[in-house]
């Protein structure tokens, strides 16, 4: 009796998640809106990236739909979590695309993620624009995706000018994250231009994302005592990192990348004094900069914004002002639009080359000091 | 052939083209779009996996955790091999192509089963299955720091050979093998080494020989699953097998009932689209799975069907003459 | 030399941690059978409630470390009864999968409560620089070695001298004998998650503070470091655990040091693996032949 009731109970079950399945379908998008998609990780451990992004998502799309929405409709942003996953950004993808329709897609966040969905993205001809996803392969043979950050390498060479011209040092330690794309992909463009300036890279240590303990290679460091050690990798990384540096005594400088932004705030003694490039300076005293902090700021509970979300908002403003120019959602005529677009945003001037990728785009050079981003320079690579 | 048996055998293939033929309708009129046929395709590697794993978790009952990490080498054995046949420019039909990789993948891996399964299966229970986490880690850092394939950006380039039509099938012809297997000689042997290692020692089963079988079998079938599922991606990342995408793995085969194929496939089922069906709730989402397999452990620890199996002619026997309960259902596999 | 001694202190650093987590999962293994999983996320929870304690509540450092280990031990004994006490007599591989159940609901219980970006530990410890015959060491980490040995000394001490430490003892030897012994089974299973959860937590609580970060998922790779020192010294077995712990910090510190990085891990599964092939019940375990 006791199987018989299971197995009853199983196939009512199962029919009935058919049937909510079936049902999940019936969201099609309405006339008077304009429906975006958002992927990203918004949950596990690389959560924080993609919430980041979100928030500065959010934030564009609220603005724009208070000043009137896009010719006259309205924008409503689908976000979904990517949890970090190749598989379920795929699936997440698919659902913005078919149950929810969308015109255009924010996203991914994470490099790796937005590779996996690029084959099927290129296929649909969806317009993409990738806030934050700066793998090279991102934007190759996509001629319909996009992306508002630089990328990798550009910004590795960027640091390595940065510390041969401005902090005029002759040797360097590298810290990359093995497993992690973007970190390895920054490390190896510095290492080969800090060599082409003339500097010597005196050692090259490594971890992957999950260790904690950089004791064993920070004390070798210490011994090798070079005049910049270059850590391109995220806050939750690089925090303990400069705190195990300090704790063993290390005097060299550290710079580090667009992940390191958000170290001055919970990390503030530890990050004294050392650089990393980024996308804006919190400190600018451009009108955009402020107004978008100052917004920023009021809707999410006074913490400050980071790179992610400056990337996210820009990323939205972009796709809008597309939308607008382009005078139709239709995939061809935004793609057609993105490429010509020519937009002053919070991280810059942001215009696109042939393959989608931002031109020109200028690093900002960020000095952790007394707890503050401080504005030091600009670098613009040749 | 007994009438049953042939009555077993015409009510399945009739439900099976049946089943195709709903999807097949259902994708020609458009009522299931990409994002339905996706989660199809991803259902079936899923119920491969979760019934390669059963092998050694239910047949010979024994605790494996590393089954992320064969699927990864299925997957990337697999795609290394068509992206090599694609450079030579010998044109194959795509499904010949997918075919012969996932030999490749199967082979590949089964052997790799083959070499870890010697030495390791004279443990048992808790100890073999921190093995198998070991080597399933071990594989992984492997491939992140293996530059042939990509490293830790993954293997990009792989030319999606993956179908709902061709995947549909192959996991049909799949799960009929394994079904045979579990009814076979050799299958039938695996079992009553868990039941009774010592005793069936004494009845002359070569109990090491059967159980490096039943590990490399199941890495064999989680070969071609990986092989399924590179194709299907067109990339592959190191960080996708990590040690949870094990765990998840012998949940559902837990969840379905250890022993149980069909429990596996139904589980599969269940535990992939229900997390879909759920993408709203993201944060809630994996506390409710959490929470639903805690639930379930407490009240059925044997999973849905325990060690029977689910079988529709006996399903349809119970449904119209509605007698003799306890022939409704299950009992059926080798007990 | 001085580079060689400085990554041996690095190494007991984290290997004493390691054994102090090593130890709940040895003890409830010895006693139940079964891998806690949710051990790590016991460690989780209590580092934690340290946070919450040193940032909110400023307490002392004592409170800090020991009002944490209290609420955790409760909480290990709560988890027991309600998700391992029913299914004492299910199959093991059922209690393994609720034990799975169990972490990634605490897991996902942390995410939603405290959020998924890392919190920064504040240092509860005085910061120096101590030397140490030519080595630098920092305090934090003495204080962590030393913490780590004496509540390790302690535990063993009461396993091993008083009434319920026997009663532990014998309830994980065999328990039925130890039902007609007269031994409350159930309490001492009770006793044995209380202890191992506390020591768990403390464990937690180091190791946030040495590696500055408190998030959820914390206890994830520290608790599967530690299930296979204990695994490596012998599952069931008090030093055994230990002697897991300080060499698997060892050999993960020394690797980086002197080998590959990147490799680390490996490495310490490729040992596990030896280990396991050639002694499969650990360094310290008795070899047993199945009985019929």
């Amino acid at each position: 009796m006791k199987k018989r009731v299971v197995s009853v109970l199983l196939a009512v079950i199962f029919t009935a998640s058919i049937f909510a399945f079936a049902g999940c379908s019936s969201s099609k998008s309405s006339g008077d809106t304009i429906k975006v998609g958002f992927l990203g990780p918004l949950s596990g451990d690389v959560a924080i990236y993609g919430k980041s992004a979100q928030s500065g998502a959010d934030l564009a799309v609220k603005e724009i739909n208070d000043a009137g929405g896009i010719n006259g409709k309205k924008i409503e942003l689908v976000a979904y979590d990517s949890k970090g996953d190749q598989t379920e950004a795929i699936n997440a993808y698919n659902r913005l695309r078919d149950q929810d329709e969308v015109v255009a897609v924010i996203g991914g966040v994470l490099s790796g993620e937005t590779l996996a969905m690029k084959d099927i993205m290129v296929q649909d001809n969806m317009p993409v624009l990738t806030p934050t996803a700066t793998a090279v392969d991102v934007t190759t043979d996509a001629p319909n995706v996009f992306r508002a950050c630089f990328l990798d390498d550009y910004q590795g060479v960027a640091a390595a000018n940065f510390a041969t011209a401005n902090l005029t040092a002759k040797t360097a330690a590298i810290m990359i994250c093995k497993g992690n794309p973007y970190s390895e992909g920054v490390g190896a463009a510095f290492s080969t231009q800090f060599a082409a300036n003339g500097g010597t890279v005196v050692d090259q240590e490594s971890y992957s994302a999950s260790d904690k303990d950089f004791s064993a290679q920070l004390t070798k460091i210490k011994e090798l005592n070079p005049e910049v050690v270059f850590v391109p990798d995220y806050v939750q990384i690089v925090g303990p990192i400069l705190q195990k540096a300090k704790e063993l005594g290390i005097t060299a400088k550290f710079v580090g990348a667009d992940g390191w932004d958000g170290v001055q705030t919970e990390y503030a003694d530890a990050a004294q004094g050392n650089y990393f490039t980024n996308h804006y300076a919190a400190d600018s005293p451009s009108e955009k900069v402020q107004s978008f902090i100052k917004a920023y700021k009021a809707a999410n509970d006074n913490k400050d914004p980071n790179s992610f979300s400056a990337l996210g908002y820009d990323a939205v403003y972009t796709m809008s002002d597309a939308i607008k120019t382009a005078g139709s959602t239709e995939s061809d005529a935004v793609v057609k639009a993105l490429n010509n677009t020519n937009y002053a945003g919070v991280t810059g001037n942001l215009k696109f080359d042939a393959e989608g990728n931002p031109k020109d785009k200028e690093v900002t050079i960020i000095k952790i000091d007394g707890g503050q981003l401080k504005f030091e320079t600009t670098i613009v690579n040749k | 052939m007994d009438k049953n048996k042939r009555k077993a055998y015409i009510i399945n293939t009739i439900s099976v083209v049946s089943l195709y033929l709903v999807f097949f309708i259902l994708i020609q009129t458009k009522v299931m779009n990409k994002y339905f046929i996706g989660i199809a395709i991803l259902t079936c590697i899923m119920i491969i996996m979760a019934m390669s794993l059963n092998i050694v978790a239910g047949f010979l009952g024994e605790m494996a955790l590393g089954h992320a990490g064969f699927m990864a080498i299925g997957a990337y054995s697999s795609a290394y091999f068509s992206i090599a046949l694609m450079d030579t420019g010998i044109a194959l039909p795509n499904i010949v192509v997918l075919i012969l990789a996932m030999i490749v993948g199967g082979i590949v891996t089964g052997l790799v089963g083959f070499l870890i399964g010697t030495p390791t299966l004279r443990l048992r229970g808790d100890y073999l299955g921190i093995v198998t986490i070991g080597f399933s880690e071990i594989i992984r850092i492997f491939f992140i720091n293996f530059a042939p394939t990509g490293g830790a950006a993954g293997l990009k380039g792989i030319t999606k050979l993956v179908t709902f039509n061709n995947v549909y099938w192959i996991t049909i012809v799949i799960i009929i093998l394994i079904f045979t297997f579990g009814r076979s000689k050799q299958g039938r042997a695996i079992i009553s080494i868990r039941e009774d290692e010592i005793a069936s020692e004494a009845a002359g089963i070569p109990t090491t020989k059967y159980k490096v079988l039943a590990f490399t079998v199941s890495s064999f079938f989680a070969g071609m699953g990986g092989a399924l599922y590179a194709h299907y991606q067109a990339f592959v990342e190191p960080s996708k097998f990590t040690f949870m995408f094990s765990i998840e793995m012998f949940v559902i085969v837990v969840l379905g009932g250890l022993g149980s194929l069909t429990g596996s496939i139904i589980a599969a089922i269940i535990l992939t689209v229900l997390p879909e069906m759920l993408r709203g709730f993201a944060e809630y989402r994996l506390l409710v799975y959490s929470l639903a397999l805690v639930v379930m452990m407490i009240f059925r620890p044997q999973g849905m069907l325990g060690r029977s199996e689910f079988s529709l002619t006996k399903f349809i026997d119970s449904l119209m003459l509605r007698k003799d309960m306890k022939n409704s259902i299950g009992g059926g596999e080798a007990q | 030399m001085d580079l060689f001694l400085q990554q041996l202190i690095n190494g007991l650093n984290v290997g004493s941690i390691y054994a102090l987590i090593a130890i709940g999962y040895t003890m409830v293994y010895g006693i139940i059978k079964l891998i806690n999983f949710a051990h790590g996320e016991i460690m989780m929870f209590g580092a934690y409630f340290a946070f919450i304690f040193a940032t909110s509540f400023q307490m002392p450092i004592w409170a800090v470390l020991l009002i944490p280990m209290v609420i955790m031990a409760l909480a290990g004994v709560a988890v027991e009864f309600i998700a391992y006490r029913p299914l004492r007599d299910a199959p093991r591989l059922s209690a393994l999968i609720t034990a799975i159940g169990v972490s990634l609901f605490l897991q996902n219980l942390a995410l939603l409560i405290f959020k998924a970006d890392p919190k920064v530990m504040p240092k509860i410890f005085p910061e120096t620089m101590i030397s140490l015959g030519g080595v630098e060491i920092n305090s934090t980490t003495l204080v962590t070695i030393g913490l780590s040995l004496f509540f390790m000394v302690l535990l063993d001490l009461y396993i091993r001298k008083t009434k319920q430490g026997r009663a532990v003892r014998a309830v994980s030897e065999d328990k039925d004998a130890a039902i007609l012994m007269g031994i409350n089974v159930d309490r001492t299973i009770s006793l044995t998650f209380a202890m191992g959860s506390a020591l768990g937590a403390l464990g937690g609580i180091l190791y946030s503070v040495a590696y500055v970060q408190v998030f959820p998922t914390l206890g994830v790779m520290p608790g599967l470091k530690a299930f296979i020192a204990a695994v490596l010294g012998g599952i069931g077995i008090i030093p055994g655990a230990m002697l897991g712990g300080f060499i698997i910090g060892m050999v993960e510190t020394m690797t980086k040091a002197y080998i590959s990085t990147t490799w680390a891990d490996a490495i310490v599964y490729i040992i596990l693996i030896l280990v396991l092939l050639f002694k499969p019940t650990g360094i310290l375990g008795k070899n047993t032949r199945e009985k019929v």
